[in-house]
């Protein structure tokens, strides 16, 4: 019973094997990817181990705080080298062993030619509760 | 109205129906329905027999749920067969409902949904808040859970230290949303308690009484860890400690050690002493030797080194943990405790910054961070 993130990037990630970007794929190509992860997502559900995903937009931005009474100061958009997380799943599984295998799966979302993409995900445990005993 | 006493109701209706010859995952789901029903309804028009009205409310909830054309025929024959309510002691079926929410078939997070639903009557939404899952993702945990237990006979015996596992882990989780856990899960192990005669169901609730009764002063009011060594003991729960030991007592009297009754006594050992410096240390290595003899767990050996260092001197807690691997979760942590009390403040707050790093929760990582952080300043 552990939380885990999967982190998939825009950029950032190590190559994949088959690495060919999605507008170089065919209609039916891309349908199928999005099939995939649609029910990826509605197996998790079944499963009782589904908790969030979303997707985030290409853009981004740093910002911080620049002093009392002075407006928030950025620099952005992100250069090129920059990790561009493209989105998550955090899901809740009783062990890391079960996590990575469902990590696995949604690596094997078919891209080019339906073959699975091979990505790379960050896989992230989140921090528990504090037992109540421990001596 | 008292809601509490309302879900201490649910393992009694629960096995009223199944008796009756309901199936499990049907009869759980008419079940809750009462459990609604009865919050919506009792407060204007209290019932004077609070089980007899959610069995029948229950009842005619499982029948209307099986009105459809194919279950017509077996409703009907149950109708028929429907026997006196009662035949069955309330305290079997509460058994045979730990046993079958705790099935061994279950993985660990779908025994602890089902049996905080269908034993200790919390509804779906409860249990999806204090576990941070949405609603959704708890319905379908406890629904998979029922249909792997659908085929396990009601009237099997099961195993009473799957139970207990499971009730630890509900314990453990402490306090999350707005459902007490620890104190849900005290009260299904006092139910336990009171439906079977068993030392280790008894030292399970001994620990719980003793580990909660420090609940107030385990975290500051910014909920900061605060260790055992520092806590206000005048804010200690003496009622439920007293109450701790007793049942502790009346356990080991049995003569039937297990490792819920080792631990609870080495809780007791801390809940008996005034101040941290007249711990009892020596027994407390004794109590942990007897907990390894039991369950040879690296955690045990870990937490040994800490009371050996107490007992007989850093040194020796320093060589106790040189014997274990120091990949071990908060192996680091105890290495920095013991070096500080061994004089080398660099190297135990090295430690302490290292173990912050691999802490698993952000309590203790935040405690850890700060002891490096004084030692550093």
């Amino acid at each position: 019973m552990a939380k885990y993130l999967l982190l998939k990037h825009y950029r950032g990630a190590p190559a994949p094997i088959n690495d060919v970007p999605m507008d170089q794929w065919t209609q039916d190509e891309i349908s199928a990817h999005i099939k995939y992860m649609n029910d990826f997502a509605d197996k998790l559900r079944g499963t009782g181990e589904f908790v969030d995903e979303r997707a985030l937009a290409q853009e981004g931005t740093w910002v911080r705080y620049d002093g009392e009474g002075r407006p928030p100061v950025t620099d952005g958009p992100f250069a090129e080298t920059k990790d561009l997380i493209a989105g998550w799943m955090i899901i809740d599984t009783d062990s890391y062993e079960r996590a990575l295998e469902l990590a696995a799966e949604l690596s094997a979302a078919p891209g080019k030619d339906g073959k699975p993409i091979h990505e790379w995900l960050e896989i992230r445990p989140f921090y528990g509760h504090a037992p109540t005993i421990t001596e | 109205m008292d809601e509490a006493l309302l879900r201490s109701l649910t393992p009694a209706v629960l096995g009223v129906l199944v008796r009756r010859g309901a199936d499990f995952a049907a009869a759980e789901d008419a079940v809750q329905d009462a459990l609604v029903e009865a919050v919506r309804v009792w407060p204007e028009d209290p019932p004077r027999d609070p089980k007899g009205w959610l069995v029948t409310v229950a009842w005619r909830r499982f029948l209307d749920a099986t009105r459809a054309e194919t279950a017509r025929r077996r409703r009907e024959d149950l109708v028929e067969a429907e026997p006196e309510q009662g035949l069955a002691p309330d305290t079997d079926d509460t058994l045979q409902l730990y046993f079958l929410c705790a099935h061994p078939s279950l993985t660990p997070s779908s025994a602890v949904a089902l049996t905080l639903r269908a034993v200790g009557g919390l509804t779906t939404r409860q249990i999806a808040q204090a576990y941070l899952v949405p609603e959704a993702t708890m319905a379908q945990r406890i629904s998979r859970a029922k249909k792997t237990v659908s085929d396990v006979r009601f009237d099997q015996p099961g195993d009473v230290a799957t139970v207990l596992r499971v009730l630890y882990l509900v314990f453990n989780e402490g306090y999350s949303g707005d459902v007490d856990l620890a104190a849900e899960a005290i009260r299904l192990t006092r139910q336990l308690a009171a439906a079977i005669d068993h030392p280790e169901v008894a030292g399970l609730l001994a620990l719980m009484l003793l580990h909660h009764a420090r609940r107030a002063s385990r975290t500051t009011a910014g909920g900061s860890l605060v260790p055992l060594a520092e806590q206000d003991r005048g804010r200690w729960d003496t009622a439920l400690i007293a109450e701790g030991v007793e049942i502790l007592q009346a356990a080991l009297a049995q003569d039937r050690l297990g490792e819920f009754q080792a631990q609870a006594a080495i809780a007791a050992l801390h809940a008996d002493a005034p101040v941290a410096e007249e711990t009892d240390w020596v027994q407390i290595v004794e109590w942990y030797d007897e907990l390894l003899a039991l369950t040879d767990s690296p955690v045990v050996r870990l937490n040994r080194a800490v009371a050996v260092g107490e007992a007989d001197g850093p040194r020796a807690g320093l060589r106790a943990l040189a014997e274990l691997d120091d990949g071990l979760p908060r192996h680091s942590a105890v290495a920095a405790y013991l070096h500080e009390r061994d004089g080398d403040r660099q190297t135990a707050a090295r430690l302490y910054a290292e173990a912050a790093g691999k802490a698993s929760n952000l309590a203790e990582r935040e405690f850890l961070t700060r002891q490096a952080a004084r030692l550093n300043n």
